[in-house]
C-alpha cells in the first residue's frame, strides 16, 4: 500500500509496507463500523413526536454485552497489530546483521556530510572517502551506519528506505540498511534543526557493484576528496543563508 | 480616589479586570483564549499559504522566509495547545460551569483564581512581547528540543527563547493555581446530596484533567528551569560536551507532553458527553464506566511518553514496552467512544447545533484515535515519524478537541452564559462550513505524510521525492480548504457578537437540562444561586418512565415525582 505512494527501495521497506497494509486493513475496517452504527443510530433514533425515549442506564448486562463483544475484539485486533509490529522494529532496530559495509554520516547545521572507507576497505585511513550531501552505496550489500551529529538534533531520513534514525550530538548511534534497488534517492533531515532545517537535503545513490567500483577509484584520489569536502554555497541554495551562517559565528 | 466610591458599584476596572467572581474570569479566560485563537489561525494561514504557493507574497503578511516559517509554525502549535486549548478548555469552561454545576456560589479560592488570570495574561504578553524582539519568536519548534534551544547562535533568536521559555513557564504557573481550585471546589463545596456519584462528567474531566496537569507539569517546569539556565547562564544541563544530556528534555517534555493530551481531551469529552445527554434525550449508557475509563487514561498517560522518541536515540528495547503501552491506552478511549455512541441508542435524538458538533466530534475524533495505531506501533513509526501523517493524526484529535468541541460547549452554554440565543440558522451553517472543509485540509495531508513529507519543511524544492506535482497539488487542496475554514469562522464571531444583543432571550433552561447550572436565571447572578440548592439524583435523569415531563432536574425532590426513580 505505501509503495503506492513512495518506491520502496530497501529490504525492510516491505516489511514496514506489510505492516502499514495491516493496520490500514484493521483499524479502517474498526472505523467503518464505529462510523456507520453511529450514523444509522443518528438516523433511526431521531426525534419524533410522540415517541418516548428509553430509559437505559448502561448497567443492564443483555445491552452491556453490546458494548463488550466489539470492545474485546479490538483488544485482539490490537494484539494482531502489536506482535508483527514489535517484530518489525527487532528486526530493524534491535538487531543487525552482518555488515558488508560501514558508512559514518554526520549531521550538522545544514548538511550530511558522509565518511567510507576507499579501496583499502578500511575507515579511518588516507584514501577514505569523504563527501558532502551525496552518499554513494552499492545495492544488496548490508550497510552499517554510524550516525553523529556537530551541533543540534538532527534526523538521518530516507523516505524510499523507510530508514529513519535522530542524530544526537555527543552520541555514535547505530544501525542498518540494505539497498535493493539501484536509483537516487532523497535523504531528508526531519526534526527541527533552525533557520536551514527545510534545506538539509542529500541524495543517497544506489550503484550497481561495477559502478560503485568506477564511482570508488574515481573519488579516492586525495585531490578529488579534498575538492568535494566543503559544501558549496549553490547546494544551500538560498539567499542570505551564507550571512545568516556568518552572524552565527 | 475618595474613600466612598469603594460602596458604589464596582467600577469598570474592578469588575471586568480585577474581579473574583468565577463567571468574570471565565469570560476573561474565554475572551483571551478566542483572541489567541484568531492569531494561532493567522499563523497557520501565513504558513499554509507558503506550502500551498511556495516563495510567493502572501497577501496580509509578506515573503516567509525559512527563518519564519519556523517561528510560524512553532507559535502556531504553541498557542494553540497552551494559549488556547488549555484557558479555553480548562479556564474557561471549568471556571464558569464547576461552581453552577456543582451547586455553590463560588470558587473556594477566589482570590487565587483571579491570581491565576493575571498570571495567565502575563504569559500571554511576554510570549507577544517575543515578536518584538531581535531575531524575532522562538523557532525551534513547540517541542524545543535542545541543543537548538539552548544556544542562541544554534537557534539565532536567542532571545525569543528565552522569552517562549518563560511564557511556558508562567503559563503553567497559572494553571496550576486553577487546578488546584477546580479540585478544592470540586471535592469541597459541592451542594448538599451531591454524591461522586452525581457530579457532571464534564466536572469529572475537568477535575481529573488539572489533577494529571499538575502531575505531569512539575518534570517540565524543572525542565524548562534548567533550560533556562543553559540559555542564560550557560550551564551545560543539555549540553553533551559539559557531561549534559540532550534526552533528559526529551524525557522531561514529554513526560509532560503525552498527558497534556488527556488533559485537553478530557474536558473535551466532557462538553460533548453533556450535550449528548441533553438532545438525545437520554442517560449517558454507563456513567460509571465512563468514569473508570477517564481514571484509566488519566493513570496510562503516565506511562507512554517515549512512543514520541522511538527513533529519538532512546535504548531501541524501551520501544517495545512503550508501544504497547500505547495500544493499551487506546482500549479504556475505545470504550469510552463506544459508550457515548451507545448513548444514541432509545433516545430521541435533536439535531441541534450543540449536537452537531458533539457528534462532529466523536465522528471526527475516531479518525483521529485510529491513525494514531499507525504511530503507536513501532515498526510503522520508523517510516511515519516526523512525517505529515502525524500532522494530520493530532489534528484530527486537536481539532475536534479544541475547536470542535469548544465550539460545542459554546453554543451549549452560551444562552447560560450571556441571556440570549445564538441564530440557529447561522449555527448549522458554520457548522458545516467548518466540519467539511477541515476534512478536506488534512485527509490530503494523510496521503502526503504518507507519501514522505517531512513536518516543518518551509518548501520541498530541494527533495525530489516530495517535489512530485501531485503531492503539491494535495497540499494546495489543503491551503484553500484552510482558507474555505477561516472565512467560515466569520460568521460565528458575527453570531456570537449579534446575538448578545439581538438574540432570542433564553430563559432559564432552553434545552430542557437536568444539570444545576440551568435552575439559576440566564446569565446567573452575582453568587449564583438565590436558595443554595440540594441535589437529590445524578446529572442526567432523562426519559424517565411515567414522570409529568421528559427529564428530572438534579434539584427536585424525589416525593415530587413519586417513587419512579428509587
Amino acid at each position: 500500500m505505501l509503495e503506492r505512494y513512495l518506491t520502496a527501495a530497501s529490504t525492510y521497506a516491505h516489511w514496514i509496507d506489510y505492516q502499514f497494509l495491516l493496520i490500514a486493513v484493521l483499524v479502517g475496517f474498526w472505523l467503518i463500523v464505529a462510523e456507520g452504527m453511529m450514523f444509522w443510530l443518528i438516523f433511526k433514533f431521531r426525534a419524533r413526536d410522540g415517541r418516548a425515549t428509553q430509559y437505559i442506564t448502561g448497567e443492564e448486562t443483555h445491552l452491556k454485552r453490546w458494548i463488550t463483544i466489539p470492545h474485546i475484539l479490538v483488544i485482539l485486533c490490537d494484539i494482531v497489530i502489536i506482535v508483527p509490529a514489535i517484530l518489525v522494529w527487532y528486526n530493524i532496530k534491535q538487531v543487525m546483521p552482518p555488515a558488508d559495509e560501514t558508512v559514518r554520516v554526520i549531521g550538522q547545521q545544514w548538511a550530511w556530510s558522509f565518511q567510507q572507507a576507499g579501496p583499502d576497505g578500511v575507515m579511518d585511513t588516507a584514501d577514505d572517502i569523504r563527501t558532502v550531501g551525496e552518499l554513494h552505496v552499492k545495492v544488496n550489500t548490508t550497510y552499517h551506519f554510524e550516525l553523529m551529529s556537530r551541533d543540534v538534533v538532527h534526523s538521518f531520513a530516507v523516505p524510499s528506505f523507510r530508514l529513519k534514525q535522530d542524530a544526537l550530538p555527543g552520541r555514535t548511534i547505530s544501525g542498518w540498511f540494505r539497498p535493493n534497488r539501484v536509483g537516487s534517492y532523497d535523504i531528508q533531515c526531519t526534526q527541527m534543526c533552525g533557520i536551514g532545517h527545510g534545506l538539509m537535503a542529500g541524495r543517497i545513490i544506489v550503484e550497481t557493484p561495477q559502478d560503485h567500483a568506477a564511482w570508488l577509484l574515481h573519488n579516492s584520489t586525495p585531490a578529488v576528496a579534498g575538492q568535494q569536502a566543503l559544501p558549496s554555497p549553490s547546494t544551500v541554495g538560498m539567499d542570505g543563508l551564507a550571512t545568516m551562517a556568518e552572524v552565527r559565528r | 480616589m475618595s474613600t466612598h466610591v469603594e460602596h458604589a458599584e464596582p467600577g469598570i476596572f474592578r469588575k471586568y479586570f480585577w474581579s473574583t467572581d468565577h463567571k468574570m474570569i471565565a469570560m476573561q479566560y474565554l475572551f483571551t483564549g478566542m483572541a489567541m485563537a484568531l492569531i494561532g489561525g493567522y499563523f497557520a494561514y501565513v504558513f499554509r499559504m507558503q506550502l500551498g504557493f511556495p516563495n510567493q507574497y502572501v497577501p496580509g503578511y509578506g515573503i516567509v522566509t525559512p527563518g519564519r516559517y519556523n517561528a510560524l509554525v512553532t507559535m502556531h502549535g504553541s498557542i494553540m495547545i497552551f494559549w488556547v486549548a488549555m484557558p479555553v478548555l480548562i479556564a474557561a469552561f471549568g471556571n464558569f460551569l464547576i461552581p453552577l454545576m456543582v451547586g455553590c456560589d463560588d470558587m473556594a479560592f477566589p482570590r487565587i483564581n483571579r491570581l491565576s488570570y493575571q498570571i495567565f495574561l502575563l504569559s500571554v504578553l511576554v510570549l507577544l512581547s517575543s515578536f518584538l524582539v531581535k531575531g524575532g519568536p522562538f523557532g525551534g519548534a513547540w517541542t524545543a528540543y535542545p541543543p537548538l534551544s539552548a544556544v542562541g547562535s544554534y537557534n539565532l533568536t536567542p532571545a525569543g527563547a528565552t522569552l517562549w521559555l518563560v511564557a511556558v513557564a508562567l503559563e503553567f504557573v497559572a494553571f496550576l493555581l486553577g487546578g488546584i481550585n477546580f479540585t478544592v471546589t470540586t471535592m469541597n463545596s459541592r451542594a448538599p446530596g451531591m454524591k461522586m456519584y452525581d457530579i457532571p462528567l464534564v466536572i469529572w474531566m475537568i477535575v481529573l484533567a488539572s489533577i494529571i496537569f499538575m502531575c505531569s507539569a512539575g518534570p517540565l517546569i524543572a525542565g524548562a528551569v534548567m533550560l533556562l539556565f543553559d540559555q542564560t547562564m550557560s550551564t551545560g544541563f543539555f549540553d553533551p560536551t559539559r557531561g549534559g544530556d540532550p534526552l533528559l528534555w526529551q524525557h522531561l517534555f514529554w513526560f509532560f507532553g503525552h498527558p497534556e493530551v488527556y488533559v485537553v481531551l478530557l474536558p473535551a469529552m466532557g462538553i460533548v458527553a453533556e450535550i449528548i445527554a441533553v438532545f438525545a434525550r437520554k442517560k449517558i449508557f454507563g456513567y460509571k464506566t465512563v468514569l473508570y475509563t477517564t481514571w484509566a487514561v488519566g493513570f496510562l498517560s503516565f506511562v507512554v511518553w517515549a512512543h514520541h522518541q522511538f527513533v529519538a536515540g532512546i535504548d531501541p528495547r524501551m520501544a517495545n514496552i512503550f508501544s504497547i503501552t500505547t495500544l493499551l491506552i487506546s482500549v479504556p478511549i475505545t470504550e469510552m467512544v463506544f459508550l457515548y455512541i451507545a448513548t444514541l441508542y432509545g433516545g430521541s435524538i435533536h439535531l441541534d447545533t450543540p449536537m452537531l458538533w458533539a457528534l462532529g466530534f466523536i465522528a471526527e475524533f475516531m479518525v483521529g484515535g485510529v491513525t494514531g495505531i499507525f504511530l503507536g506501533s513501532s515498526g510503522t513509526d520508523i517510516y511515519l515519524h516526523d512525517t505529515y501523517f502525524v500532522i494530520a493524526h493530532f489534528h484530527y484529535t486537536f481539532v475536534p478537541i479544541a475547536i470542535i468541541a469548544v465550539y460545542g460547549g459554546l453554543t451549549f452554554w452560551y444562552p447560560k452564559m450571556f441571556g440570549r440565543m445564538l441564530n440557529e440558522t447561522l449555527g448549522k451553517i458554520h457548522f458545516w462550513g467548518t466540519v467539511i472543509p477541515f476534512n478536506v485540509i488534512f485527509i490530503p495531508l494523510f496521503i502526503t505524510g504518507t507519501a514522505g513529507d517531512q513536518r516543518r519543511v518551509y518548501s520541498y524544492a530541494l527533495f525530489a521525492e516530495q517535489s512530485r506535482p501531485a503531492l503539491q497539488h494535495l497540499r494546495l487542496t489543503s491551503t484553500i480548504a484552510l482558507l474555505v475554514m477561516l472565512s467560515f469562522q466569520l460568521i460565528f464571531i458575527f453570531n456570537f457578537f449579534w446575538s448578545l444583543r439581538n438574540g432570542k432571550s433564553a430563559g432559564a433552561n432552553p434545552w430542557r437540562s437536568a444539570t444545576l447550572e440551568w435552575t439559576v436565571p440566564s446569565p446567573p447572578p452575582h453568587g449564583n444561586f438565590a436558595v443554595m440548592p440540594t441535589v437529590y439524583r445524578g446529572p442526567y435523569e432523562y426519559g424517565l418512565p411515567g414522570g409529568a415531563d421528559d427529564y428530572v432536574p438534579q434539584n427536585v425532590p424525589d416525593q415530587a415525582f413519586g417513587d419512579q426513580n428509587s
